[in-house]
């Protein structure tokens, strides 16, 4: 078996006497969604900015493509090709949609120390950025400011951004969250074609969305990962009924 | 769209206007108007560099005026030595070559502005504010105790400066030379503004999270950004002291530094024409409630009350309404 994409070995990061991260062992293979699951404050969010850099753990390593993260910050890890969203929406406000996606476009072509020449007319820039507005569907939208986007519009757009950067690791914090059943159902079907270009380490709260597209499962209470595997396993796992899933399951 | 032709039209109508004032003003040989016009494109220069860093970049420096008096100090040093006929420190020959002069002022700036930025870019907020004044407060008391060059008293440029081909000490070539530089300040904004760089600059203002997470840290965009920011004002400096020929520790004092940041407030921050619609009226009120009361500036205090409550956008806002983004 290839090495892992992503691995997180034995990672601990403590506020205090609350333990938000625990001794967390995970990793992400080529090819999958491993889904992470885990009821409020389970420690989902610090782990989360563990992985991007925002937050550094106590101990415990990081392993991206073969290569400790420790160090490196979160503009680091996204050059080396780690493309995230987040929980909530955030965008640059004042540009368009288009622009928005342009800044990916050219922060992965390396190039922002220029300075003269306009990036209104440059097809280098728009072209990819149209093409990855379409792909979410947003193309009739690619004028319009990102503030004045719908809540789903804006969700639909983050990934867009992900997308431009042309990932190595899909990081999705909760896309689905605010969506709506329909649009969480566009985006399941979405993000199941997603894991062929990159593998997903998928944040999310809609069950449905997290068994539809899991191939691995990891649940994670109090800062330990109580349960790994895959969804018949998770579901049938007596701790993790007790623990998080309840009557959901 | 409309918004966007109605901007054009307002900038192009301020253009026309601080072009014509001093043209007319030679014709009936009135030269102070001249002088004032001069300021006006001087000021507003210094305030395009700041505008950079302040309206693009979001970084509200409050000690923009370190630039501007540095740029002066270096226009005021060239002239003394060569007047007097010494060479400048580190065997440098003197030169009363404006271009020369502009060069040295602005390399100077770009290097004094990078150690300051790299210390004062590492807080934000209120805490960048403070430490960007303490630093130009640090150069300002620096140039007050150091005899030299004039100490406390200043330095004053008993022939202006020289431009190849023109007669710098006449009123109406100097004030044209001036606009032409102004103009070369607001077409380089521009292009940084629709740029690579800008695209980033505006990015880290708007979300430095988003900045960082498309890969782009934000630290070195703005760094850069300060120090091009930093030179624009240092060049408007050179041509303030040659424009007065004097310059002092004035021009480094807070004073200029707020100066600085009104005129962007009153003029519309981020937007091309900002900074001259403020010195326009900045300058204007000046003479023209100067002559009648000391306090001129409790009524400047007054409009810029109105604009930063009824007008964010300032007065281009007021004019040619909201800016819009691509």
């Amino acid at each position: 078996m290839a090495e892992p994409v992503l691995q997180l070995s034995d990672l601990r990061k403590s506020f205090g006497a609350l333990k938000a991260t625990d001794g967390v062992s995970l990793d992400l293979r080529g090819g999958e969604i491993h889904a992470l699951i885990g009821p409020n404050g389970a420690g989902k969010s610090t782990l989360i900015h563990q992985i991007c850099g925002s937050i550094r753990p106590d101990s415990g390593t990081i392993r991206f493509l073969g290569e400790d993260m420790a160090g490196l910050d979160m503009a680091a890890r996204v050059r080396r090709g780690l493309g995230r969203s987040f929980q909530i929406s955030s965008l640059a406000p004042e540009f368009s949609a288009l622009r928005n996606v342009m800044l990916a476009v050219q922060a992965r072509q390396g190039s922002s120390f220029r300075f003269l020449r306009p990036v209104a007319s440059d097809g280098s820039l728009t072209g990819p950025a149209m093409t990855m507005l379409e792909r979410v569907g947003l193309e009739a939208r690619a004028k319009v400011p990102a503030a004045e986007l719908s809540h789903g519009e804006r969700r639909q757009l983050e990934i867009a951004i992900a997308l431009a950067l042309g990932p190595k690791a899909f990081l999705f914090d909760e896309p689905m969250a605010g969506l709506g059943p329909e649009g969480s159902k566009r985006l399941t079907g979405f993000l199941d074609g997603l894991r062929h270009e990159a593998p997903i380490l998928l944040v999310e709260h809609d069950m449905d969305a997290v068994f539809a597209l899991a191939d691995r499962i990891s649940v994670l209470v109090y800062g330990r990962i109580i349960a790994t595997g895959t969804v018949a396993e998770i579901r049938s796992d007596p701790e993790v009924r007790r623990a998080y899933l309840g009557d959901a399951a | 769209m409309t918004a966007l032709s109605r901007e054009t039209l307002v900038s192009a109508l301020l253009l026309v206007l601080l072009v014509a004032i001093p043209v007319a003003a030679t014709m009936v040989g009135e030269p102070f108007y001249v002088t004032l016009a001069t300021r006006i494109a001087i000021l507003a220069l210094a305030a395009v560099g700041l505008n950079i860093a302040l309206g693009l970049g979001g970084l509200v420096s409050f000690g923009h005026a370190a630039f501007f008096g540095l740029g002066g100090y270096v226009a005021g040093i060239f002239a003394t030595h060569a007047f007097n006929g010494e060479p400048l420190p580190f065997g440098l020959a003197a030169t009363t070559s404006m271009p020369v002069i502009w060069l040295s002022a602005m390399a100077l700036c770009g290097l004094v502005a990078l150690p300051i930025g790299a210390i004062s870019l590492r807080t934000s907020g209120v805490y960048f504010i403070m430490i960007t004044l303490a630093f130009a407060q640090m150069i300002y008391y620096f140039a007050v105790s150091w005899p030299s060059y004039g100490g406390e008293d200043g330095l004053s440029i008993y022939v202006r400066n020289s431009f190849p081909g023109l007669n710098t000490a006449q009123p109406l070539p100097y004030f044209l030379l001036c606009l032409g530089v102004l103009v070369a300040g607001l077409v380089l904004f521009q292009l940084i503004k629709g740029s690579r760089f800008g695209t980033a600059l505006e990015a880290s203002r708007q979300n430095p999270t988003r900045l960082a997470a498309v890969g782009i840290a934000p630290f070195g965009i703005r760094l850069v950004a300060f120090a091009v920011s930093a030179m624009v004002t240092g060049l408007a400096g050179a041509l303030f002291a040659d424009l007065n020929r004097f310059v002092s520790p004035s021009m480094l004092s807070w004073h200029m530094s707020g100066e600085l940041i009104v005129l962007i407030i009153l003029g519309g921050k981020g937007r091309l024409f900002g900074p001259l619609a403020g010195a326009m009226v900045y300058v204007l009120f000046e003479y023209a409630l100067g002559g009648i009361t000391e306090r001129w500036q409790f009524f400047l205090g007054l409009i810029l009350l109105g604009v930063v409550l009824f007008a964010r956008g300032g007065l281009l806002g007021l004019l040619a309404g909201k800016a819009r983004h691509g």
